[in-house]
């Protein structure tokens, strides 16, 4: 009977944390799969780039513009610099640039935009029209204003991007905030008594992340775009430092006569961008609660 | 001249003259030595030597501005200089291809009273656009309209050199100078100067000039388009100039490919040698007067030290920038700022080559081992010049020097950067005289001294050379002060670029000038279709 | 008062205070900035003694405020002002107003504003009901990949590739968009055509993931599954059910896009050399001729305004709860 017993309870022992994700992992569609594979090898990229890099980011290890070879496997920038090492850097550099940016903003805009929602009156009035006047006037303008204003250091880019997205994170969190807090369970909570920051913890966010996620995707992307077009127009990224955006800048004039140099920083970009965007479709898919028939 | 190269010229006039055939002439230059690829270009260039009007000619320039005008004293760019120099403006006197002055709306001009008075005479019956006809008076006014009190122009400091200027009835003009300069006509070929015809005291901005062109359309910053003016008293040979704005360097290129125009200034150099094969292209390749150099503040730590100075001057591998930044296209500088094809150009030794080693044991002597400076950059100082800088600090590197790289913003470099922070980089275009290039950025009064060089004896020689009317002793004069910049001053030379650039093999030309791009300026009156 | 027209009143006030705020952002940043007009044009030639002339000549040695306030009051009466470009000139047929200096960049701007939307729209709206009714498939699967592949590659990156091919190596269309007031108008479409196509590479994702999004959110709704359960086919569902209903925030992504296709194309511009307003813009901020950059700052935050307020607008007509408000 003893082992009958212990059958009981392993059957009732609820899975764990890790049990559940793996069960979560194997149900995800290849896409996604094949997201969070490229999505790991980026951080894999961005953690060791300096053990797996050949040469050093900012190190003329050859002459100007060699093809590829043995030594440089895809060949040499505009002053010697090994392409391979300073896409790898650029990993690390783009990524960790482009995460701090959207976690920035998302920190401002989705705090703020939630607790305008929540609190509405005259603070979320005040709020709501700083952020149109913000987003009323050209991003990559208003940026090259403010970076040609206070610097070109990393980390001025860094809070003048995040400042400026954040509105955008501002309008999606206050508005989808404020429709789930309209609803029934939200006054439940506050007839209940609840707090404040229980009803946000507990009610709101979990009902309004979803969007708030996907937007963190395509965010995230932008971050590097927005880099790029900015290096394109002049201020980037303090050089040595390897930027993908920045490097596709560098050698854009050799498209012009189809030599692949500055396909190899654009493809970095456009496979990150398609991975990330896999993982988060199959989150949005999880959490829709759509049952798809197929 | 050998009978052979006599024979030789005479047998190419006959070509350009139509009176002898390829064949006949290329069996003629083979039976006396020559190679027959050297034949054929020969037999090409002469075939070509003679101008023939007709044809649009369309350039795409690396310049341009939404806020351009026709107001001279706002030029600054190499879309507007030339306009100034034989498109819509004509100025009194021009550069010729061997670097003399010559007349162009003047007659003839001459010194008197040693060089400190200067008499031009004015070509007779020349009109401007508006049909006005060109006097003495409007070369007054507008010579007062560069260097009146309330002048906004930068030719102000070129004419600084000015006391007073007349006219002497209605086709003399006559310049009294504050002190002897043989060079003084030099002056006037500068593209600030074409001559403005003046209405009731005032000038005409509007781009009425006497030039070969007539302004036949103008969008700012994105392209100007000219006419030849029929009435011109030197026409140029196109019927119709279109100059394009096209500032992306891969897109110029593109269009250039495409055959949307005919030349291209400023070519990426990345992609020269890919370029240079594309068929129909004639790679456009002037060793100027134009040099990159990075400007020590010598009277602020650390380059207050000569020491610091010098070893600065060997801990940079010149030949590296050359062949990385210019692609080949310049020559390492030896900071002399004057380009060794100008007149009284003097080499100054030692040569500064590549030697950590002595810059170490400079900074040793000085007691400033492990220096730690910051070099400001960006790319509107020259193309290139974050690159440049990364190869300096990894140059300096061996020498136990620490360049810290900081990329400046290209919007407000000149006002911001540029003689603000201790040392940054630079660029000078070229002048056309000696005198020009060593006041302009290193007497002690300019207002561009850009390294603040402030050193006695090279301030007493500068007017003394100007004033000299003897070469030979001009000549010890310039050497000397040369000597002095590259021993003593902060100017740090370190590349003379070329003008590089692409051309239809369509288009045609003579003698190039060095003194500037596009042939000086003046490509565009004299170019012509082939 | 009907709701729609109580939202366009309400909207278009706050318009004219937004417009107020962008104006002085611009302008104290234009102040901020270091430099001014004389040193931008002069560059590296600039004097102290030519930088003061030309201050003088265009008034701006006066206090920041008084020439803020003067400018105000002339946008209210109508006058945009002139630009600092040949402002301080002698002769008064020098002087450029600000409306000649942008009237011309605007059309461009809006002509290729539009050639762009009209091939963009369509195509994204048919590919987002396609992957939405074929979801997990892989036809979605690669549209997907493809469309995001084309959103993140830097537009120059994709306007370079196409340039090559289409203006380089096959001749197909011009490599330059140099247009103005006298391009006949098939010239000036065959002109702006490639600017167009990288333009609508560049936002066709972000309207096709939306349009395919907001329908599948509908899809696990009850009167959907009421829908499929009286056997209606899959694209019967999405067209007559699904896509009324998702209208909203369709709208709001295509007028999302539509404004960037206005503010955002600098890039574009640059590479094309196409004359349009945000080139403008740019060159007018690192001029500092402020007038300029003031007007072209206003016109985008109109037209960002206006779009919103017809996103809004759509919204409310679609939704009949809004429409007939009890």
């Amino acid at each position: 009977m003893t082992t009958e017993h212990v059958d009981i309870r392993a059957i009732r022992s609820r899975r764990t944390f890790g049990q559940n994700a793996w069960r979560l992992l194997k149900s995800a569609p290849f896409t996604a799969k094949f997201g969070m594979a490229v999505i790991a090898f980026y951080i894999f990229c961005a953690i060791f780039a300096p053990v797996i890099t050949p040469y050093g980011e900012a190190e003329i290890a050859g002459k100007a513009y060699q093809l590829s070879s043995w030594d440089h496997w895809f060949g040499t920038d505009q002053i010697g610099r090994d392409t391979l090492s300073r896409v790898i850097y650029g990993a690390r550099n783009t990524i960790g640039i482009a995460f701090l940016t959207v976690c920035i903003s998302f920190a401002i805009g989705g705090v703020l935009g939630i607790y305008a929602s929540v609190t509405r009156g005259v603070l979320d009035q005040i709020l709501s029209r700083i952020v149109d006047v913000l987003m009323s006037i050209p991003v990559l303008i208003f940026a090259l204003m403010l970076l040609t204003m206070f610097g070109k250091s990393i980390w001025s880019l860094i809070f003048i991007l995040a400042v400026l997205d954040s509105t955008r994170v501002f309008r999606l969190a206050r508005n989808t905030a404020l429709s789930v807090a309209v609803q029934d369970f939200v006054e439940a909570a506050r007839l209940r008594g609840e707090k404040l920051p229980w009803i946000v913890l507990r009610e709101i966010v979990p009902n309004i992340l979803p969007p708030l996620i996907a937007e963190f995707g395509l965010r995230f992307c932008f971050v590097f775009l927005t880099i790029s077009a900015l290096s394109f127009l002049g201020v980037g990224i303090q050089p040595p430092t390897a930027d993908w955006g920045s490097m596709v800048a560098e050698s854009k004039t050799l498209i012009t006569f189809g030599r692949p140099q500055p396909l190899i920083p654009a493809a970095a970009i456009a496979l990150l961008t398609v991975a990330v965007n896999f993982v988060v479709d199959w989150f949005l898919h999880k959490t829709s609660g759509l049952r798809d028939e197929k | 001249m050998t009978e052979f190269e006599f024979k030789l010229e005479q047998a190419k006039s006959a070509v350009t003259r139509g009176k002898l055939s390829r064949r006949d002439f290329m069996t003629f230059a083979v039976a006396g030595g020559l190679s027959i690829a050297a034949a054929n270009s020969l037999f090409i260039r002469a075939a070509r030597a003679q101008a023939k009007p007709g044809g649009h000619f369309r350039v795409g320039l690396g310049h341009g501005n939404t806020t351009d005008t026709f107001d001279p004293a706002t030029w600054a760019h190499g879309m507007n200089f030339a306009w100034g120099k034989g498109l819509t403006g004509a100025p009194l006197v021009r550069v010729d291809p061997k670097g003399g002055c010559v007349p162009y709306l003047a007659e003839s001009f001459e010194p008197s009273d040693g060089a400190k008075k200067w008499v031009f005479k004015i070509r007779s019956g020349v009109t401007f656009h508006n049909g006005k006809t060109l006097t003495a008076d409007d070369v007054v006014g507008t010579v007062n309209y560069h260097i009146g009190p309330d002048s906004k122009s930068p030719g102000k400091a070129y004419l600084a050199g000015v006391a007073s200027v007349k006219a002497d009835g209605a086709d003399t003009v006559i310049f009294e100078l504050k002190g002897a300069d043989a060079d003084f006509p030099y002056n006037l070929t500068n593209y600030q100067f074409p001559i403005l015809s003046i209405v009731d005291g005032k000038p005409d901005l509007s781009g009425n000039g006497a030039g070969p062109y007539v302004l036949d359309g103008f969008e700012p910053g994105v392209k100007v388009h000219f006419k030849r003016n029929p009435n011109a008293f030197a026409p140029g040979n196109f019927d119709e100039v279109t100059q394009l704005s096209i500032l992306d360097p891969a897109a110029r290129t593109n269009a250039f490919l495409a055959g949307e125009v005919d030349f291209i200034d400023r070519a990426d150099l990345k992609t020269i040698d890919l370029l240079k094969s594309a068929p129909g292209t004639e790679i456009y390749n002037v060793s100027g007067y134009q040099y990159y150099n990075a400007p020590m503040l010598t009277d602020v730590a650390p380059f207050d030290k000569l020491e610091v100075r010098q070893a600065l001057k060997w801990a940079i591998n010149r030949q590296d920038l050359v062949d990385k930044v210019l692609f080949g296209y310049g020559k390492p500088g030896n900071d002399s700022p004057i380009a060794s094809a100008m007149k009284f150009a003097f080499n100054p030794e030692p040569v500064y080559g590549y030697d950590p080693d002595k810059a170490k044991s400079l900074l040793k002597q000085a007691g400033m081992e492990n220096l730690k400076v910051d070099l400001s950059a960006a790319d509107a100082a020259f193309a290139g010049s974050v690159d440049c800088a990364l190869l300096m600090a990894e140059h300096a590197k061996a020498a136990g020097i620490e360049i810290n790289v900081i990329r400046e913003p290209n919007d407000g470099y000149w006002d911001n950067v540029w003689i603000k922070k201790p040392w940054s980089h630079c660029y000078w275009g070229g002048r056309p005289t000696a005198d020009a290039m060593l006041t302009v950025s290193l007497a002690a009064d300019a207002a561009w001294n850009d390294t603040r060089w402030k050193n006695p004896r090279f301030n007493e020689l500068l007017p003394l050379a100007r004033a000299e009317t003897d070469d030979a002793k001009r000549t010890a004069m310039y050497a000397e002060m040369q000597q002095l910049v590259h021993d003593d001053g902060g100017q740090m030379v370190l590349m003379f670029s070329n003008y590089v650039g692409a051309l239809s093999t369509k288009v045609a030309h003579g003698d190039l000038n060095a003194d500037n791009d596009h042939d000086g300026g003046y490509m565009y009156d004299r170019w012509w279709f082939a | 008062m009907h709701p729609v027209l109580r939202t366009v009143l309400q909207r278009l006030g706050l318009g004219v205070l937004t417009l107020l705020a962008v104006s002085v952002i611009i302008f104290s940043s234009l102040e901020l900035l270091p430099g001014g007009f004389a040193e931008a044009i002069l560059g590296q030639s600039a004097t102290p003694e030519t930088v003061a002339a030309f201050n003088k000549s265009l008034g701006l040695d006066r206090p920041a405020t008084t020439r803020y306030v003067e400018w105000v009051t002339g946008v209210f009466t109508g006058d945009l002002g002139k630009s600092f470009a040949g402002a301080g000139g002698w002769r008064s047929d020098n002087v450029r107003t600000v409306t000649s200096i942008i009237g011309p960049r605007l059309y461009n701007t809006f002509f290729l504003a539009a050639l762009t939307a009209i091939i963009a729209v369509p195509i994204a709206l048919a590919l987002g009901l396609l992957t939405a009714l074929y979801r997990n498939s892989w036809f979605d699967r690669v549209c997907n990949a493809l469309t995001l592949t084309t959103i993140a590659s830097p537009e120059f990156f994709v306007a370079y590739i196409l340039m090559f091919f289409f203006a380089v190596k096959l001749k197909i269309f011009y490599p330059l968009s140099t247009v103005n007031a006298d391009t006949p108008f098939l010239e000036h479409v065959s002109r702006a055509m490639l600017p167009a196509i990288t333009l609508t590479l560049v936002i066709i994702a972000h309207m096709m993931r939306m349009t395919r999004a907001s329908i599948i959110a509908l899809l696990s709704s009850p009167y959907i599954e009421m829908a499929k359960l009286k056997g209606l086919t899959g694209r019967q569902v999405i067209l007559n059910h699904a896509l009324p209903n998702a209208w909203a925030p369709i709208a709001t992504v295509i007028a999302f896009n539509l404004a960037y296709l206005v503010v955002g194309v600098v890039v574009v511009e640059v590479v094309f050399v196409y004359p349009g307003i945000g080139q403008l813009m740019v060159d007018s901020v690192s001029s500092r001729d402020m007038p300029v950059a003031q007007a072209c700052a206003l016109i985008f935050a109109a037209t960002y305004i206006l779009l919103n307020l017809l996103a809004d607008i759509v919204a409310i007509v679609t939704n009949p709860r809004l429409l007939h408000p009890k």
